[in-house]
C-alpha cells in the first residue's frame, strides 16, 4: 500500500441522529487533525443547525466503526464505514 | 454455533426452541424467552423497530459467542423482528439449549441483556390513532442488568 490514506468515509445514521442530522446517509472527508471518534463527532456538530441539534449531548450518542461499538477514544484511521444512533432500545 | 436470525416476519416460539432438542439425545435442558410487543396500559398502537442491517446480525452473533465462551452450550437460537409490531406481537426470541438447565437458563438471561443494550435496534413508539408518540428512551435498568454479567467474568 503506498500513497495518500483516503479519508473518506460513509456515515450513516439512525433513529432520532438520522431525523436530526436529516438524512440516513452521506460520504463524509474529516480534515487528517480529525482523528478519533470523538474528534469525528465535535467535527460533525459544527457543520451546521441539524448536526449541532444531533450532537448537542456527545454522550447520547453512540458510535459503530464498521460495524462494531467504538469507544470516543477509538481511531478513526482506515475506518470505510462510520454509525452514529442513540442508546439501543431492542429486544 | 448460534443461529441468528433478524427478520421482519413473525417466528414460531415453540418450533425454535423444539428445533434445538430434535434428533439430538444429548441436549437435557432448553430454555426460551420470548419478548412481546405490550399496549402499555391501552396507550400504544404499535411499536416501529429500525435496526442497522448487518450490524444487528453481526453484534447478535458476538454476543452468543460470549454466552458460547462462558457456559456449555449445545445451540442457540436468536430472532430479532424489525418492521411495525402491533400489542401481541412477538419481538425477540432467545432460545438456549445444553446439557443442564443451570446453563441455560443462565445464557438465555445473558443473552437477553447483552441484545437489549448491544443490538443496535431502536423502537419508536406509534400512538393509538397512529400518532407518532417518540423514540423509546433506552433504560438505565437495563445497562444494569447487562452490567451484571461483566462484575463477574
Amino acid at each position: 500500500m503506498s500513497g495518500a490514506t483516503e479519508a473518506k468515509v460513509k456515515a450513516l445514521y439512525f433513529a432520532w441522529v438520522r431525523e436530526r442530522v436529516g438524512r440516513a446517509e452521506e460520504e463524509l472527508d474529516p480534515p487528517p487533525s480529525v482523528t478519533t471518534v470523538g474528534d469525528l463527532v465535535a467535527w460533525l456538530s459544527e457543520r451546521g443547525e441539524s448536526y449541532a441539534g444531533a450532537f448537542d449531548k456527545p454522550a447520547a450518542v453512540r458510535v459503530a466503526l464498521d460495524r462494531v461499538h467504538a469507544r470516543s477514544d477509538a481511531p478513526i484511521a482506515g475506518a470505510k464505514e462510520v454509525a452514529f444512533f442513540p442508546p439501543m432500545t431492542g429486544g | 454455533m448460534a443461529s441468528v436470525r433478524v427478520q421482519k416476519g413473525d417466528f414460531d416460539p415453540g418450533a425454535e426452541a423444539e428445533a434445538l432438542a430434535r434428533g439430538r439425545t444429548d441436549v437435557g435442558a432448553v430454555v426460551s424467552f420470548v419478548g412481546y410487543c405490550r399496549d402499555e396500559g391501552g396507550a400504544l398502537g404499535a411499536l416501529e423497530l429500525e435496526h442497522y442491517p448487518g450490524m444487528a446480525e453481526d453484534e447478535i452473533i458476538r454476543v452468543a459467542r460470549q454466552a458460547e465462551a462462558r457456559w456449555p452450550l449445545i445451540g442457540a437460537t436468536v430472532i430479532h423482528r424489525y418492521g411495525r409490531i402491533a400489542p401481541g406481537g412477538r419481538i425477540v426470541l432467545v432460545a438456549v439449549a445444553a446439557k443442564h438447565r443451570a446453563p441455560a437458563f443462565a445464557a438465555a438471561e445473558m443473552l437477553m441483556d447483552y441484545l437489549k443494550t448491544r443490538a443496535p435496534f431502536w423502537k419508536r413508539a406509534i400512538g393509538q390513532a397512529g400518532d407518532d408518540a417518540g423514540w423509546v428512551e433506552a433504560k438505565q435498568e437495563d445497562d444494569r442488568s447487562a452490567a451484571r454479567w461483566r462484575a463477574t467474568d
